[in-house]
């Protein structure tokens, strides 16, 4: 019999600023050396379940706890945050907020010093755990020179000084790109091995995490846990949908082929995937698609002409770039971390001066054109909501752009309830922005460029951090836009969603254009792939195992069928 | 909006090498001095002296420039300040008028005003390069742990190495701030009315402290989580061991500070006067 | 009690906090009629936090606030006024306590309160203070100085009044309760 290390009990939790317990009735038990991956829907509770495992909840955040949770055998109130620190080492999902050294060395001793260690025991501790995340080399880098991904390994680092029993992820994933999350998938699964650690996952990219494999997984929603089990017995049931939680790809596929999931055939990767009893039948499915031909040229909107810009002499950011964008569009914008995509948007709104090239918008040269004057054409969504956010209530928040603009009063109103209507925010017209959840605030912000009807609208991430649910909200918003004749740019990392949503894709790599093709014909093109940190779907997989000559029809006919289904939802 | 900041300058040079611990004594130590003196001998030969030390820290005059200028006109502007608030100021001080032409009323040219004012230029001169030197060679990751060596609780210097960690995330949260808001027409330059303008700042301002507010709650789990005020002290990863260059310099510049107090108040005024 | 006293938020508010006065002091002055003066937006950052998070915090924020942007935007650090900016940020925390903006509620006689706070904390400061240090260090001329500390007075007791009062209406509305919110169809 294995050591139970976490041992939740009857346990509620309910924050003191909120009327409804977070938490309900949790039961469940984590062993030594297991691998638990804890999904669930955005607002489900995962995290307050991460929280309370680390002593967040209730030390920090404060409120009601009822029911008992033991970690290491020891109940968790009885104990402080320092003494929990020392058991579960917690890798938080903001690389920023976590990384409080200048530099690499230093944050990671950031514990030691705390403990007061010897600076040699401490410059030793630290090169050996920076061999172990591979970060050895960069001990004097200071922070703003390294990447997501960097920033995510010397996080990991800075807990692995401490020889946690626990090793705890929150949403790990959050801010990468697809090849690197693939490596910190990897990175987790290595650590673990070496150290002998527990670890608990919590994250909503289900498929992402089962790149390694997961002892089991724990399926949170609304406050409760309404399935622990493994990873292939939860993928042969109807938990994950139910929960809406995006299901592996392939396993997806299979569903709508009409093909029976059994746990038997080891549905958890694509590659373990049993898939002879259910061939015929997906290739059956395949075959009957239609595929829409792409729909005839439209003229342009948008043309970047040899754009080059530097944001210092002489180091240039963006290397001769042009494309243009059609009428109508919509089109990804997709590359790794820092390969100059967010510059890229900037520069056609204005934010950055281009040093050479031209940009012009329906014929017309707009390079000159200040910020005010290009916003009433081209609208764009930030990453980070709280960076446009100034109002309080989310009315005038949305009115914002409009009041300013000197529009007459009852017009502000009419233009306001129609664009809160149009992004599912009309009931919460008279709610304080505070009381909004991530996901919504985003669409605020959406809805604060939306009013402003801009022809061409630039999202840059614009389902960071949202579950499946928002996520379909989101793009199915987006796409309704786009019938009604808006054009969309989207900046992002998520290859489903750019083979989803996007008929073309333009790949960025070190400020330069490197690819410009059907987002189909990207996904397959290995070169690019590598050279710009993307990552194949699982669909291609699955199509390739099926020897089906043309994967695109394979992947086309899942996306038509998999949007058809998930509307139902709306 | 590309404002230049002074900050770090790795180079190898004798300056480099002290620990941050003896280039914060002696800054303060030097601070004082050129605060509590006013002879102009001492004042000239501390100048003269930082100057020398200045070339030892191989910074190059062009690496600090933009600085440099900036001083220069701050100082222009104080001496005409100066001189237009009270232009008898040295005389008062010296006691004696030696008018050199007249230009009406109270505004004449002494020997003395203009002697007095050579000296308050000399004096924020004086600070200057040491000032300059001690960030420059300094680097930011020495700097908490320098402050809590010489008695700061290390609570406080650690809250000095937070800001010096975060003003580069501050500052790209601001201009993209600024930026979004700008393209939702808020402008916050002189182009619009005052109350307009003040306006359409805090539509900026306000976002900026949301998220910073947001970012301080983030910041303070994660310090909790690894442990931080759990004891009395802590010890530093970046924190440099004293080398005997360190005692050297830390007793020449006790000396240096001594020397030019005992000078300084030997006829039992802060002012040197070659006037009488 | 040093331990009570600098709670592990406190010290991140402060860092913080110092990271974002300079940032505003930097390049949120919104320039003014009058030539050559602007309006130091970063003063009512400075009364906001001081009265969020209390005297200790709000001294420390405009002492290491200003000595750092002093250092790194001209080399050298003007201690008289630097000193000046810790005394004007410690005595408005001294009225957090009685404001509470945690409350969610800043009622105008909470409003009226945080303002003669504020301007006999800057009087104290600027026409005290500063032009007393001037003096002493630097031995200028008193009326020059005086005259240095008048201008000062006015802008930023006018500067906190007016953003410093909107910061902080505007941060007390994101703390009310959220409890009685429903959906509206």
């Amino acid at each position: 019999m294995k050591k139970p290390v976490i041992e939740f009990h009857n346990y509620s939790f309910k924050y003191n600023s909120q009327v409804e317990p977070t938490l309900r009735d949790l039961n469940f038990t984590i062993y030594e050396g297991e691998k638990v991956l804890i999904v669930g829907p955005s607002g489900s509770g995962k995290s307050t379940i991460g929280h309370c495992i680390n002593g967040l909840v209730p030390f920090s955040f404060k409120g009601e706890v009822t029911g008992s949770l033991k970690i290491l055998g020891k109940e968790a109130k009885s104990l402080d945050i320092f003494s929990l620190s020392k058991m579960v080492g917690t890798v938080l999902q903001d690389p920023d907020g976590q990384f409080i050294g200048l530099t690499v060395g230093e944050d990671i001793a950031f514990a030691l010093e705390n403990d007061c260690t010897e600076q040699q025991t401490m410059h030793e501790i630290v090169d050996e755990v920076a061999k172990m995340v591979e970060m050895d080399g960069y001990l004097s880098s200071s922070i703003h020179h390294l990447s997501g991904g960097q920033k995510q390994r010397v996080s990991l680092a800075g807990v692995l000084v401490d020889k946690v029993e626990i090793l705890l992820f929150d949403e790990p994933l959050a801010n990468l790109d697809p090849a690197t999350g693939k490596y910190a998938i990897e990175l987790i699964e290595r650590i673990q091995k070496e150290t002998n650690t527990t670890v608990v996952i919590i994250e909503h990219r289900l498929e992402d995490v089962l790149h390694c494999p997961v002892d089991r997984i724990i399926v949170i929603d609304d406050g409760r846990v309404v399935a622990d089990m493994s990873p292939d017995q939860l993928l042969a049931s109807e938990y994950l949908e139910k929960s809406y939680i995006r299901e592996p790809l392939y396993v997806k596929a299979a569903k709508y082929a009409g093909c029976e999931i059994m746990e038997e055939m080891k549905p958890a990767h694509p590659s373990t995937f049993a898939l002879d009893g259910c061939r015929d039948q997906l290739l059956t499915w395949v075959e009957a698609v239609d595929i829409v031909p792409s729909s005839e040229k439209r003229e342009p909107i948008l043309e970047l002409k040899d754009i080059s810009f530097s944001y210092e002499p002489g180091r240039k950011t963006i290397h001769d770039v042009s494309f243009s964008i059609e009428k109508g569009e919509m089109v990804s914008i997709v590359g790794k971390n820092g390969a100059g995509k967010s510059t890229l948007s900037k520069i056609i709104c204005g934010f950055e001066k281009l040093s050479s090239g031209q940009i012009l918008f329906d014929g017309q040269d707009i390079t000159h054109d200040t910020i005010k004057e290009r916003s009433l054409r081209i609208g764009l969504v930030m990453q980070n909501p709280n960076h446009m956010i100034s109002k309080n209530m989310i009315f005038d928040e949305v009115a914002l752009g409009l009041v300013i603009r000197g529009v007459a009063e009852e017009e502000v109103k009419e233009r306001v309830e129609r664009t809160l209507k149009i992004c599912g925010l009309y009931p919460f017209r008279n709610w304080p922005i505070s009381a909004l959840s991530f996901g919504q605030k985003k669409r605020v912000t959406i809805a604060s460029i939306l009013v402003l009807e801009p022809e061409v609208i630039i999202l840059d991430e614009p389902t960071a951090g949202q579950d499946l649910r928002h996520y379909t909200e989101i793009m199915e918003f987006l796409v309704e836009l786009n019938r009604q004749g808006k054009t969309i740019v989207m900046i992002t990392h998520d290859m489903h969603l750019m083979l989803e949503y996007t008929p073309r894709a333009i790949v960025i790599e070190g400020g330069r254009k490197i690819a410009d093709d059907s987002s189909a014909a990207i996904l397959t093109d290995s070169g690019i792939i590598q050279q710009a940190n993307l990552k194949e779907t699982s669909l291609f997989e699955l199509a390739k195992r099926l020897e089906i000559g043309e994967p695109r029809r394979f992947v086309e006919r899942f996306i038509a069928c998999d949007r058809e289904v998930r509307n139902i939802w709306q | 909006m590309a404002v230049e900041m002074l900050s770090y300058i790795e180079r190898k040079s004798p300056i480099h090498e002290l620990t941050g611990v003896t280039k914060l004594i002696c800054f303060i130590i030097w601070s004082s001095a050129a605060m509590l003196t006013y002879d102009t001998r001492i004042l000239a030969f501390l100048f003269i002296f930082s100057i020398v030390i200045f070339f030892i820290s191989k910074i190059k005059l062009k690496e600090i420039s933009f600085i440099l200028i900036f001083i220069l006109v701050f100082l222009l502007l104080n001496n005409i300040a100066i001189y237009a608030f009270s232009p008898q100021e040295g005389v008062k001080i010296y006691g004696t008028s030696h008018v050199l032409f007249e230009i009406f009323g109270r505004y004449n040219v002494t020997i003395e005003q203009i002697f007095y004012q050579i000296n308050i230029t000399l004096k924020y001169f004086t600070v200057i390069p040491v000032a300059l030197l001690f960030i420059a060679t300094t680097h930011p990751s020495e700097f908490a742990a320098s402050m809590n060596k010489i008695g700061v609780s290390y609570r406080i210097s650690y809250a000095v190495a937070l800001a010096l960690r975060y003003i580069p995330d501050v500052q790209r949260d601001f201009r993209n701030i600024a930026l979004s808001q700008q393209a939702r027409g808020i402008d916050m330059s002189s182009k619009e009315k005052l109350p307009k303008r003040i306006k359409n700042a805090t539509s900026i301002i306000i976002p900026l402290i949301l998220s910073s507010l947001e970012k301080i709650d983030t910041i303070s789990n994660a310090m909790e989580l690894r442990g931080f005020g759990k004891n009395k002290r802590r010890t530093w990863y970046s924190a440099r061991p004293f080398q005997k260059r360190d005692y050297l310099t830390l007793i020449a510049f006790v000396l240096l500070f001594v020397i030019s107090m005992v000078v300084t108040y030997y006829d039992g005024d802060r002012f040197y006067n070659p006037f009488v | 009690m040093f331990k009570k006293l600098f709670s592990i938020k406190t010290i991140v508010a402060i860092g913080i906090g110092a990271a974002v006065f300079i940032i505003l002091a930097k390049f949120a002055s919104i320039p003014s009629p009058i030539p050559n003066t602007s309006i130091q937006t970063s003063y009512a950052f400075l009364a906001l936090m001081a009265i969020v998070f209390g005297p200790i915090a709000g001294g420390l924020i405009g002492l290491i606030g200003h000595a750092l942007n002093d250092a790194i935007s001209y080399g050298s650090v003007w201690w008289s006024w630097v000193v000046v900016s810790m005394i004007v940020g410690f005595l408005i925390g001294l009225v957090a306590k009685k404001i509470d903006i945690e409350s969610g509620d800043f009622s105008k006689k909470k409003i009226i309160t945080f303002n003669i706070t504020q301007v006999l904390a800057q009087a104290i400061g600027w026409l005290l203070i500063a032009p007393l240090l001037d003096i002493l260090i630097y031995a200028e001329p008193a009326n020059k100085v005086f005259a240095q500390g008048f201008f000062a007075v006015v802008s930023n007791i006018v500067t906190v009044g007016v953003i410093g009062t909107i910061l902080l209406i505007a941060y007390a509305k994101t703390r009310s309760k959220s409890n009685s919110l429903h959906r509206e169809l």
